[in-house]
């Protein structure tokens, strides 16, 4: 009998660490959630810039088709065309795109040639959230082109990020 | 992995020609955490050439951007008959190659 006050009490003193230990936890795993994406990405203009490597960015020949708005941000299409001839002499060399909003700026690169008849590919990419896309063309002669677009997204990808 | 590849299977000798490509591969993101609260394994291809008889035409550097299952469609010009062969690269360093023949008048 005199052993059952102390089992109920510690059994009461073990439930209260407990909760301290997982309020804490959360904290800590809330703080780092907060953290994280701030200061692991560049911006949407440094991740441009870094790919025209100091050259001007000029707007316009890239045709960007990407729907205004989305319901599922887990797969978007997208097509980039870029005007160009494609000869040996005048091609697009890379066509790329970025994004404002996603972990990570960079979605994807192409690496093309004047083997590819035509400067025009297609892709499915994630949208974190509502965000600015600009897709980028370098040229031949070193001259980068770009188009931006705006996505309005309902229901964004990689949902566990965002809370 | 299970990989789709759309391409003609004749053409004109300088005919532009299209093609698509599949390829089931769960393009994990490394953002993601499971369910006990550790972050999921990035796993993701990031790497995926064609090349036409031995010489690249068409590559790509994929991020985690890139939904799951990657889809990718390009061009390029039929210059004589041959092999297209596509590889996929992810980051566990598996790479699968599918080969396509193609036959040009």
């Amino acid at each position: 009998m005199s052993a059952e006050p102390d089992t109920v009490h510690r059994v009461a003193l073990r439930g209260r660490l407990g909760r301290r230990a997982l309020l804490a936890g959360a904290i800590g795993i809330t703080a780092l959630a907060m953290v994280r994406p701030a200061q692991a990405r560049p911006g949407l203009d440094a991740a441009v810039a870094d790919f025209a490597g100091g050259r001007e960015v000029q707007a316009g020949r890239v045709r960007f088709d990407i729907p205004p708005l989305v319901e599922n941000g887990n797969a978007v299409g997208v097509s980039i065309a870029v005007e160009s001839p494609m000869t040996q002499l005048d091609h697009v060399t890379r066509i790329a795109l970025f994004n404002e909003k996603n972990p990570q700026a960079d979605m994807v690169v192409f690496h093309l040639g004047p083997r590819a008849g035509r400067a025009a590919v297609s892709t499915r990419v994630r949208l974190a959230t509502s965000q600015t896309i600009v897709a980028l063309a370098e040229m031949s002669d070193g001259s980068v082109w770009s188009a931006r677009a705006n996505v309005v997204v309902t229901l964004a990808a990689c949902i566990e990020d965002l809370l | 992995m299970r990989s789709m590849i759309n391409v003609p299977k004749t053409a004109k000798a300088g005919e532009i020609i299209e093609i698509k490509t599949m390829i089931a591969h769960p393009m994990e993101t490394g953002y993601r955490t499971g369910t006990n609260g550790t972050t999921i394994p990035r796993n993701i291809i990031t790497r995926f050439v064609c090349t036409y008889d031995g010489e690249e035409v068409f590559s790509a550097d994929l991020f985690p951007a890139v939904a799951a299952n990657p889809l990718i469609a390009f061009t390029t010009v039929a210059l004589r008959s041959g092999t297209l062969t596509f590889a996929w690269t992810d980051d566990s360093g598996a790479t699968q190659s599918e080969s396509v023949e193609i036959v040009v008048a």
